[in-house]
């Protein structure tokens, strides 16, 4: 399968500060790629390039074949880019939007405007079609935004943070049609701070921390690297909480995290069910009261934090985007 | 040829979006209608009624300077607009489209002249209404709308200049604002600049505003045997030393302005 995105060796600076520091990249054909990492990593700033608004201070890349920097022009008729700030103009109305995009790719007045309307069918914004997006809310101006990134159809497709700053209904609304987009054989690039995002939508995810990639696989091989299952076990009392920490310590294949105000362990383990089922054997032949038990795969939120050593929502610095 | 061909329907379609976006924007609505109807009425009834002119009324003298005045202004809006479309990320979706970049400062700034053409025909049918004439023949007249016109697209260029260098609306509007007022007020827009005190009146007759009204008087025969004849030069050539200054700004700030505007959005 050829790469519909490649990236090698990318560098941007602003000033002293290196936005991108060596960032890598690869996406086969009809994949969706996850670029996860928290704000200022460098997200943006890899999107922007690739989507030919900014140059490179050092590498290259390419997508869907030409060089982002010497064959920009051409490649804009090859993709569509959707970011966080959704671009969409309040005076216009959802269809003529639409209509501008179409006549601004070439498309031609009447199938600019037959493309305008197919979309805001399939997005949803059929009824909203002819209102000014002035009255539109947060998730049909991005459902709109996104529609715009596909008026002409682009084999591939960039996504800055396509959820940021929506509610949980709207974000779940739009994972959906990302979904759906992505089963017609769309390339999809999404950059996200969401865990859950990448981890729902993304066929590889790359982990970004400052300008470069610092872990790369499918969303459950970056969870092995962690580790594997851990037993989630909640108990009564303080007491039941030491008496349970060291009837289990000799299953535990790595660090015991012991929550004392929430009376709640967890424990490192290999072997899956089975070692819950003998671990809960052990306590109650100890006679210690257990509330809840459980066992759970990593989430990438411990990827997240035993990669870069901070938490994947921690805010830090916002850099240029 | 097909560039080109492509470039001009690119900045029809930007020119048609700053169109839309004008008609529905009840605020720059105002701007271009309701405020150059108000300019008409208030200069017209209060200064028109106290200040009396030999040989002619005051109405008829200030309708050219009211004209340009409202050119001047009204070019606010291109930058204000500028400003606001840089900051809410429009442009980078344009730039990801594989439209002609040239075709965004085009369309803002043909639109101007679109929006111009509105605000200057309302003001004149309003003048006509409370007693402006035009005194020269239908060539001249004509010569003289044209020649507003081509200022305020130049003057567009100006303001997208001073907009893409400042890049945000608010700060964009202060400037503007605090530009625009001496540039139209020390001139002779509304008053006789022959008689203004000292170093105000090489200033005013200088002011590239003076020159405009100057020929847009000469142009509609809005003036009087009777008025003191300005020495200034500018002002004795009023109608060619207008075009040299439209000429002038087109061939300083297009490029200015272009080269601003690939810096602004390449960040």
């Amino acid at each position: 399968m050829p790469d519909a995105i490649v990236a090698e060796g990318l560098v941007k600076k602003y000033g002293d500060v290196a936005a991108l520091d060596g960032m890598e990249l690869t996406v086969p054909e009809g994949t969706v790629f996850g670029l996860l990492g928290p704000n200022g990593a460098g997200k943006t700033t890899t999107v922007r390039i690739l989507t030919t608004l900014l140059k490179p201070d050092a590498g290259r890349a390419t997508v869907a074949g030409f060089d982002v920097v010497r064959d920009a022009h051409r490649l804009r008729a090859h993709i569509g880019a959707s970011g966080q700030y959704a671009a969409v103009d309040d005076h216009l109305t959802g269809a003529e939007n639409l209509e501008m995009v179409g006549r601004l790719y070439h498309l031609g007045t009447r199938s600019s405007r037959q493309r305008a309307r197919e979309l805001l069918e399939r997005f949803d914004l059929a009824d909203a079609a002819d209102r000014p997006v002035r009255g539109y809310s947060g998730g049909m101006r991005r459902r709109l935004d996104l529609a715009g990134a596909l008026v002409a159809n682009p084999p591939v497709l960039f996504l800055d943070e396509p959820t940021t700053g929506l509610d949980p209904r709207a974000r779940i609304g739009l994972w959906d049609v990302i979904a759906e987009l992505v089963a017609g054989g769309t390339t999809v690039l999404l950059t996200t701070q969401y865990l859950e995002e990448a981890d729902r939508l993304a066929d590889r995810i790359a982990v970004v921390d400052h300008g470069r990639v610092i872990a790369l696989g499918t969303a459950d091989e970056l969870k092995d690297q962690v580790g594997g299952d851990r037993i989630h076990l909640s108990v009564t009392s303080t007491a039941n909480l030491e008496s349970a920490a060291r009837t289990l310590a000799p299953l535990a294949v790595g660090d015991m995290q012991i929550d004392a105000a929430a009376l709640q362990v967890t424990i490192p383990v290999a072997g899956g069910a089975a070692t819950l089922t003998e671990a809960l054997g052990h306590l109650a032949a100890e006679r210690i009261t257990v509330r809840d038990a459980g066992l759970r795969r990593p989430t990438l939120d411990d990827v997240f934090l035993s990669l870069t050593g901070h938490q994947a929502d921690e805010n830090t610095k916002e850099t240029v985007r | 040829m097909n560039t080109l061909r492509l470039a001009v329907a690119d900045g029809v379609t930007i020119t048609k979006r700053n169109a839309l976006k004008i008609r529905r924007a009840p605020d720059l609505l105002g701007g271009v209608v309701m405020l150059p109807i108000v300019f008409v009425l208030l200069f017209t009834y209060v200064f028109g009624s106290m200040i009396s002119l030999p040989g002619m009324s005051y109405g008829e003298y200030l309708l050219p300077g009211i004209f340009v005045m409202t050119i001047v202004t009204s070019a606010q809006i291109t930058g204000y607009t500028l400003t606001q479309d840089l900051q809410r990320g429009i442009f980078d979706r344009f730039r990801t489209l594989p439209m002609s970049p040239s075709a965004v400062l085009t369309g803002q700034t043909v639109s101007d002249v679109i929006m111009n053409f509105t605000s200057i025909a309302t003001m004149a049918i309003v003048g006509l209404l409370v007693g402006w004439r035009i005194h020269s023949s239908p060539f001249e007249a004509a010569l003289g709308f044209l020649m507003l016109l081509l200022f305020a697209y130049a003057f567009s260029w100006v303001t997208a200049t001073v907009a893409l260098a400042l890049r945000t609306p608010e700060v964009f509007n202060n400037i503007a604002t605090i530009l625009s007022f001496p540039l139209v007020f020390l001139s002779n827009a509304f008053v006789d600049s022959t008689r203004l005190p000292g170093p105000l009146k090489p200033i005013a007759e200088w002011n590239p505003v003076s020159t405009l009204v100057q020929a847009a008087r000469e142009l509609f025969g809005n003036t009087s045997p009777a008025l003191p004849v300005p020495g200034a030069w500018p002002l004795r050539h009023a109608v060619p030393v207008s075009l040299l200054w439209s000429v002038l700004l087109l061939v300083v700030f297009v490029p200015l302005a272009t080269r601003l505007y690939k810096r602004a959005v390449s960040q």
